[in-house]
């Protein structure tokens, strides 16, 4: 439990060190890699809620994150041609305001979690993961097939969206700006597991029965947590998209449900910082070994099959000597 | 005299060719323990499953506290005020004895829409838990996870559990299932204190402690109820001796 919070400690330093020395010896490139660590955390973390907490395990989270990006891209995109978005009756002018464009995000994802959540938590284990799978799937082959924004092509943002009081365009202080982000998620999502709601949750993915026999509704909590899961992998995309100045529909694929799988994994489920050290091992192994082989995802696909069969807490579980919270 | 506080009328429930429960009426009154007995496969699990509301049945009906109750899933019949424990123990095993009690307590209060505040710093839901360990004697074990608990001990937090709900009635199965001894017998001295406060449907195979415990029992033999009545009239029940309690009973 000590060495835990150690390593989330120092998890923090690097995530504040690293950066500012790149800072120092100029080295953009490394802070664009550390933004792209943290927002795949912040989708991750995101995840977690549904999947470590609540065991739901959703192969269609990339439908939220894409959604977020989306809802970038839309706004972002009106507001750069000047032309006005019209949804039925309602005519809005486009935005460059991140705040608006990450409470559209959530908000929409929120939704779009609530409508696949109400269907999808009619089933369980195998099925849950293919239903989940099926309606990411929808989604990613809508955003192709839809000309209006890039369809396949995908959709540029030539000038990155604005926050008051920061330039987001220099690149540590988009970072700054996503790793407040990143923390105030974790404070959310500490609080929230051993909240009464927490609790619940926890309770309804170890043992159903008895949350019923406590008269509570097990499936109802599983909903809610389902939604404020995509609410953050929602917001998570809208930062993602706003990072590449670049929306696609490779947002919406199942490999980015997978990858957001892997983090988890590969840090330790149910963890607080386990999606976070995740996503920062697989965003250094890509740079890494990425370079050296395009085939890089077989040495990842090596090392998640030793986490799986000889650690399986993760690495968060392995270095703090902590069995798996649960399996 | 008052009405029963949980009743079953004409309960029938068949699988296929097999008739699990067969016309099961039977009620629990105020300030008795009801004892449910019967051979292995008489039907005992399905009878509880249709009154805790995880089964439902062909026929017949279940009232609780005057009000018929056979149409609601398990969650609002716990809420009304029937509070099983499970023959098989469920908790959350990762969870400490403390977070398993407060989840009883929060049941109890209805709502799990909170989500800053501590669930075990909240005084409310703490004291009703804690209220509750000390009970059952648990309460030194506060801290310990469910899964490092004895057998003895999670059929006691099972009962915790039960007794932060502050239930109307207890449906209990199988509460003495593996106590030993002397686990046995605090567990029985323990549920007879705890009749005055709300009744109990004991399905128990423990014989010793049914005929110690019961004001009344009802034999269920192939889903049938084929006698009820105090432990004396059970006892020089010819059909019951010959259909279960053998021979030399």
């Amino acid at each position: 439990m000590i060495r835990e919070t150690w390593l989330n400690a120092a998890t923090l330093t690097l995530l504040v060190a690293v950066p500012a020395w790149a800072l120092v010896v100029d080295e953009p490139f490394t802070i664009t890699l550390a933004t792209r660590a943290v927002i795949f955390a912040i989708a991750a973390v995101g995840l977690n809620i549904a999947l470590g907490l609540g065991g739901l395990v959703s192969l269609g989270h990339a439908a939220f994150f894409g959604i977020g990006g989306y809802a970038m891209g839309i706004l972002a995109h009106h507001a750069q041609t000047y032309v006005p978005l019209e949804i039925g009756p309602l005519t809005l002018a486009g935005t460059k305001s991140m705040p608006v464009i990450w409470l559209t995000a959530m908000v929409t994802s929120g939704l779009a979690a609530l409508l696949i959540g109400m269907l999808s938590l009619r089933t369980a284990g195998v099925y849950f993961i293919m239903i989940t799978l099926a309606f990411g799937q929808m989604f990613y082959f809508f955003a192709i097939s839809w000309p209006a924004y890039g369809g396949e092509d995908g959709l540029s943002i030539y000038v990155r969206n604005g926050f008051p009081g920061l330039n987001t365009l220099v690149p540590i202080q988009f970072y700054g700006l996503c790793l407040g982000v990143l923390l105030l998620v974790l404070g959310g999502m500490f609080l929230l597991a051993r909240s009464p709601f927490g609790l619940a949750l926890n309770a309804a993915r170890q043992a159903p029965g008895r949350v019923e026999t406590v008269g509570l509704n097990g499936q109802r909590v599983k909903l809610v947590a389902f939604v404020i899961s995509g609410v953050i992998t929602g917001l998570a995309g809208a930062l993602f998209a706003d990072l590449n100045r670049f929306v696609a529909p490779t947002m919406f694929s199942w490999q980015m449900s997978g990858e957001l799988i892997i983090f988890i994994i590969l840090g330790g489920t149910a963890r607080l910082f386990g999606p976070v050290i995740g996503a920062c091992v697989f965003v250094l192994l890509e740079h890494l070994l990425g370079g050296l082989s395009e085939f890089w995802l077989v040495y990842l696909g090596a090392l998640l099959l030793i986490v799986v069969l000889f650690a399986r807490g993760g690495i968060v579980g392995l270095l703090s000597g902590r069995r798996a919270v649960h399996d | 005299m008052t009405d029963p506080v949980l009743r079953t009328r004409g309960l029938h429930k068949s699988f296929g060719a097999l008739v699990a429960t067969d016309d099961v009426t039977l009620d629990v009154r105020a300030g008795e323990i009801h004892a449910v007995i019967g051979p292995n496969g008489a039907g005992k699990s399905t009878l509880i499953a249709q009154i805790c509301g995880t089964l439902a049945p062909d026929r017949g009906t279940v009232t609780l506290d005057g009000e018929d109750v056979t149409a609601l899933p398990a969650r609002d019949r716990a809420r009304k005020g029937l509070a099983r424990t499970f023959q098989v123990s469920a908790l959350a095993m990762e969870d400490t004895v403390l977070q398993n009690a407060v989840l009883g307590a929060l049941g109890a209060r209805g709502r799990p829409w909170s989500f800053l505040r501590a669930a075990t710093r909240d005084r409310n839901l703490r004291d009703t838990a804690e209220a509750a360990l000390h009970r059952v004697g648990l309460i030194d074990h506060a801290a310990t996870h469910a899964a490092e608990l004895s057998h003895g001990q999670r059929r006691q937090l099972e009962v915790a559990i039960a007794l932060t709900l502050a239930p109307k009635v207890f449906l209990m199965d199988e509460p003495m299932a593996g106590l030993g001894a002397d686990g046995s017998k605090q567990m029985t001295s323990f549920l007879d204190g705890l009749r005055t406060e709300a009744p109990i449907l004991l399905v128990e195979h423990d014989m010793d402690a049914v005929f110690a415990l019961a004001d009344r029992i009802s034999v269920l033999v192939s889903g049938r109820v084929i006698a009820t009545g105090t432990t004396a009239e059970i006892r020089s029940n010819r059909d019951v001796r010959t259909a279960y309690l053998g021979e030399d009973a």
